[in-house]
């Protein structure tokens, strides 16, 4: 199985649109949205039919029983966190818990236990495709142990699909290590702006880090050419393969509120679409060697 | 008057907003708290900017005081310790700072030394104080960042302070809103957006912050994200139009109010009913208890 | 000598598991009797630290060598100071691949992929 990694850095650069569309292309037996925080992707997918849904439990989170409480505070003294409340019995927060056990630790009462916590929910359809998804619940630490379950639900149940199309998580963080990790290709989407152009090197930075196959496309690039070309000119300076540019195009918009891919219909973004992914195919395809 | 700006989603126009708000008001505070991939930086390109390192605490052992008991490693719930080798070893990337294991330890064999995972950076702007914060890459978290950048803050109480929030509804993003007066949520005009605008809203209210939303990016032809407040009778504090000059404007660099006069107009009755709104909420609330102010 | 497989299944015919540190079950061989004992590695539920917590483990069972397809530089870190070494695995038998070293015919591991940092914090 090859795994193709779309990613970008920066929110909004139309990861899930591109995404979307190759899925659509390559007629794709596997894929996931590893955005766990604000998942796009099931809005394109179109999946009827009930998903198989799991709880996803993060790291158990303290709990005070209220008949032993003493009130004596040394765990509001002890926690790094600021994860617990005075009162005449104490509270915690759990959306500041991180987890660490320093209160059960302290607590001269025992009043404290770690109890497990379920902090989002993990979807899985099967059908002709499979498609593995989650929603992380909000204020929730973004984990890579959410987008390494909804990538393993995913191979589990397609392990013999030849190709699978992740759809990934902005930023650089845990989520995004997560994702990179076991893919063989990652495919950023570059915005033409002045933050744009950042978060793209910023990603880079990060992916590179892997050694995995990288190429990049400019996504909206009209809106800017200027900004493309610089972006093309640090794809040459930098060795990496540019595969491509798709213009800014109000029937993406249209599409997406009809459910539809950019490949779905007749459209500017639809048509350029198909050559940034014919360049990317060929490359994630290519026998050139390991890729590290 | 803190007013938080946030969306469900990234690229949706929260550093347009707030970039944009924050130049209105002429006198007033910007802090950048997308730590990940900051970008207000670019278009207020600050003066007079002062750094400081953000650390975090992590664990040194003793080996001479060790006797190998292994209880830290033992009580480590990010298994960040490993004694092997006949010691223990930190793993400082996943450490969480909690102190555990130097209250466990019964010898006193650990103690605590401080390692960067950022920098604050502060500076000026045309009247603007810009506050941001940007993580190393390869660090997990965000979250000390923000918490400094939190702090800092409220150095400077009673100015107009704007805070360019992360995108996403996650812990991040909670620090960040914490001690807000207000939220504004900024969404597009696609079911994406919609749907994303659901996630921030089911935070706002569970804090119970006052908040508007403001609908950015605004074509002709239905508005999923206008629809949904007015199905939940949210206020629709503004409207920003898709248009290719504000676009290029920002995809410059640039901030719209200090370059276009119809955007200085926008932003600037988009700040008049903002702050109308926030002083409304607070004769009609109680103050709120802060965390950090 | 004792040696440590990650392996998908808790029986003799199992295939190997690609991750080390998320594996669901370790599978501890010792070449002098040839008995197999399978144990189920607490750490793949971890949501951080799941490398450092498996190779602490495998460390503390006695293994001289890992064979695997591939190691995280946090596991790597722990199982090279415990004078653990490492091999790398070509196949997806356990145990063609215990044959395989037992021959001489597997090359140590080298290529030390970096953390994954997976520990959500929430």
């Amino acid at each position: 199985m090859k795994q193709l990694l779309i990613l970008s850095g920066k929110g909004g650069t139309g990861k899930t649109t591109v995404a979307a569309a190759f899925i659509r292309l390559s007629n794709a037996k596997a894929y996931a949205d590893c955005d766990v925080d604000a998942p796009n992707l099931h809005l394109l997918m179109n999946r009827s039919g009930k998903a198989e849904r799991s709880d996803y439990f993060g790291m158990p989170k303290a709990a005070v029983d209220a008949e032993k409480c003493v009130a004596c505070g040394l765990c509001m003294q002890s926690c790094r966190f600021e994860a617990i409340e005075a009162g005449d019995v104490y509270r915690i927060d759990r959306f500041a818990c991180e987890g660490c056990g320093v209160c059960a630790l302290v607590c001269p009462a025992q009043a404290i236990t770690m109890e497990p916590a379920k902090s989002g929910d993990l979807m899985l359809f099967r059908g002709d495709t499979v498609f593995s998804t989650a929603q992380l619940q909000m204020g929730s630490g973004n984990s890579g142990k959410l987008v390494s379950e909804v990538k393993k639900r995913l191979f589990s149940a397609a392990p013999g699909a030849p190709l699978a199309v992740l759809d990934g998580s902005p930023g650089i963080g845990c989520p995004v290590i997560a994702s990179v990790s076991g893919t063989d290709m990652v495919l950023i989407v570059a915005e033409p702006s002045v933050s744009g152009i950042s978060d793209m090197e910023r990603i880079l930075k990060t992916v590179r880090i892997f050694g995995t196959k990288a190429a990049v496309c400019v996504n909206k690039y009209d809106t800017n050419p200027a900004m493309t070309e610089r972006i093309e000119s640090f794809c040459i300076q930098n060795g990496l393969p540019f595969t491509g540019k798709i213009p800014f195009d109000p029937e993406a918009v249209t599409a997406v509120n009809r459910s539809l891919t950019i490949a779905d219909i007749d459209c500017a973004a639809g048509r350029a679409v198909k050559a940034v992914y014919a360049k990317t195919m060929a490359i994630l395809f290519e026998e050139s060697g390991a890729a590290v | 008057m803190r007013i938080a700006v946030l969306s469900g989603k990234g690229g949706t126009g929260k550093t347009l907003v707030s970039v944009n708000l924050a130049a209105a008001a002429k006198a007033a505070f910007y802090i950048d708290c997308d730590v990940e991939e900051p970008n207000g930086h670019l278009f207020f390109k600050p003066e007079n900017v002062r750094e400081k390192e953000v650390t975090v605490a992590i664990p040194v052992v003793d080996e001479h005081q060790c006797n190998g008991c292994r209880r830290c490693v033992d009580f480590c719930r990010f298994n960040a310790l490993a004694f092997v080798g006949g010691k223990v070893s930190v793993f400082e990337d996943i450490c969480h700072s909690c102190g555990g294991c130097a209250l466990v330890c019964p010898v006193n064999a650990i103690s605590e030394k401080q390692r960067v995972v950022g920098m604050v950076r502060r500076g000026e702007s045309g009247g603007v104080g810009v506050l941001g914060g940007i993580m190393n890459p390869g660090e997990a978290s965000g979250m000390p960042l923000i918490k400094q950048l939190m702090r800092d803050s409220f150095a400077s109480p009673g100015y107009l302070t704007f805070i360019d929030c992360p995108p996403g509804s996650g812990c991040l993003v909670m620090e960040s809103i914490r001690d807000a007066d207000y939220c504004v949520m900024v969404a597009e005009p696609t079911t994406f957006g919609a749907s994303n605008l659901q996630s921030v809203y089911e935070l706002v209210k569970l804090f119970g912050f006052p908040h508007g939303v403001v609908l950015n990016k605004c074509l002709d032809g239905e508005n999923p994200s206008e629809q949904f407040c007015l199905d939940n009778g949210i206020e629709i504090l503004g409207k920003i139009p898709f248009d290719k000059i504000l676009g290029k404007i920002t995809s410059e660099g640039q901030i719209a109010v200090r370059e276009s006069e119809a955007y200085a107009r926008l932003f600037g009755a988009l700040l008049q009913t903002i702050i109308r709104d926030v002083r409304h909420e607070t004769t009609v609330n109680p103050q709120r208890k802060r965390r950090y102010g | 000598m004792k040696i440590a497989l990650p392996v998908n299944n808790k029986s003799d015919d199992t295939d190997i598991c690609v991750s080390f540190g998320r594996t669901p079950y370790l599978m501890i061989y010792d070449t002098q009797t040839k008995q197999s004992h399978f144990f189920d590695n607490a750490a793949a539920d971890s949501p951080g630290g799941a490398g450092i917590k498996t190779a602490q483990f495998v460390a503390d069972q006695g293994v001289e060598a890992v064979l695997t397809p591939r190691c995280g530089e946090n596991s790597a870190q722990v199982l090279k100071a415990a004078g653990v070494k490492l091999y790398k695995t070509t196949g997806d038998s356990a145990a063609g691949e215990i044959e395989k070293f037992a021959a001489g015919g597997l090359a140590e591991l080298n290529d030390i992929h970096p953390g994954f940092h997976g520990h959500g914090g929430r």
